[in-house]
């Protein structure tokens, strides 16, 4: 299979719908194929790698943090970065800096601070564009 | 003594799989515990919840996996069981769907849309979720 080159744009923020998890699932099987991907994370999805997300028990399952071990974004932005890269593709991941700045969340593990003229360079690159926009 | 609530309950599988559970549900689950007097009505797609034996795989992302991902079922018979909330279901919108009552959780209520006006009339609260 040839390689190549998608755009994703995300806009959900974390915790919040389904549409994450399904985004990560796709951009999953892009990285394990091997396949360039272009993120803009837009609005809200502008905090899915913030540093400070933090894992936390559950009470209501009676689960500790260790037992709970609850999701947090910002784990699956650097496993999607590492996948990629172990895989022969490579992510850039660019949070829209506008979306950054309301929202407090400049602080990332991951990925650069953007705008959407990087999201236009990327459609402009790529063989594909997949949006996953807030309904 | 605590007012009585009746929580209608029907955005569903909304974030379930990164909260690794329905963020409603597991209010109520925790007010129980602070001591309020919960009801759910379980309506919409979140008649779903009280189908037995589902699940979803975990998120998996090359060396990062989810291991707890949520058991909506087991959540619902949790409610019933362990934080005694009764748990209705809305049999139109079973129907609606082609659920069976034979393939739900034990201990869950089956009631018609007709008559939860009426049964609202025996709560301080009502709350649509």
């Amino acid at each position: 299979m040839s390689q190549k080159t998608f755009a994703v744009a995300l806009m959900d923020p974390p915790y919040e719908s389904e549409n994450l998890t399904t985004a990560f699932r796709i951009l999953g099987a892009m990285a394990q194929r091997g396949h360039n991907i272009k993120v803009f994370a837009y609005e809200g999805a502008s905090a899915l790698a913030f540093a400070r997300q933090a894992p936390h028990p559950n009470p209501v399952h009676g689960k500790n943090a260790a037992e709970e071990n609850h999701p947090t974004t910002k784990d699956q932005v650097v496993a999607l970065l590492a996948l990629a890269e172990k895989s022969g593709g490579m992510v850039d991941w660019v949070n829209c800096g506008m979306c950054v700045d309301e929202r407090g969340v400049g602080d990332f593990v991951a990925g650069r601070r953007g705008s959407p003229a990087d999201f236009h360079t990327f459609c402009e690159a790529s063989d594909n564009v997949l949006t996953i926009s807030t309904k | 003594m605590a007012k009585k609530t009746l929580n209608i309950v029907e955005s569903a599988y909304r974030a379930v799989m990164e909260e690794q559970d329905d963020t409603i549900l597991w209010l109520l689950a925790a007010m129980q515990g602070a001591g309020a007097e919960h009801t759910a009505v379980l309506r919409g797609n979140a008649v779903n919840y009280a189908v037995a034996g589902q699940g979803a795989p975990g998120l998996t992302i090359g060396g990062w996996q989810q291991t707890q991902a949520p058991r909506m079922d087991n959540d619902v018979i949790d409610l019933i069981q362990k934080r005694k909330i009764p748990v209705l279901v809305i049999e139109e919108d079973l129907a609606a769907r082609g659920i069976e009552r034979g393939e739900l959780v034990p201990g869950v209520e089956l009631i018609s849309a007709k008559m939860l006006p009426k049964r609202m009339a025996e709560y301080d609260i009502v709350s649509h979720w």
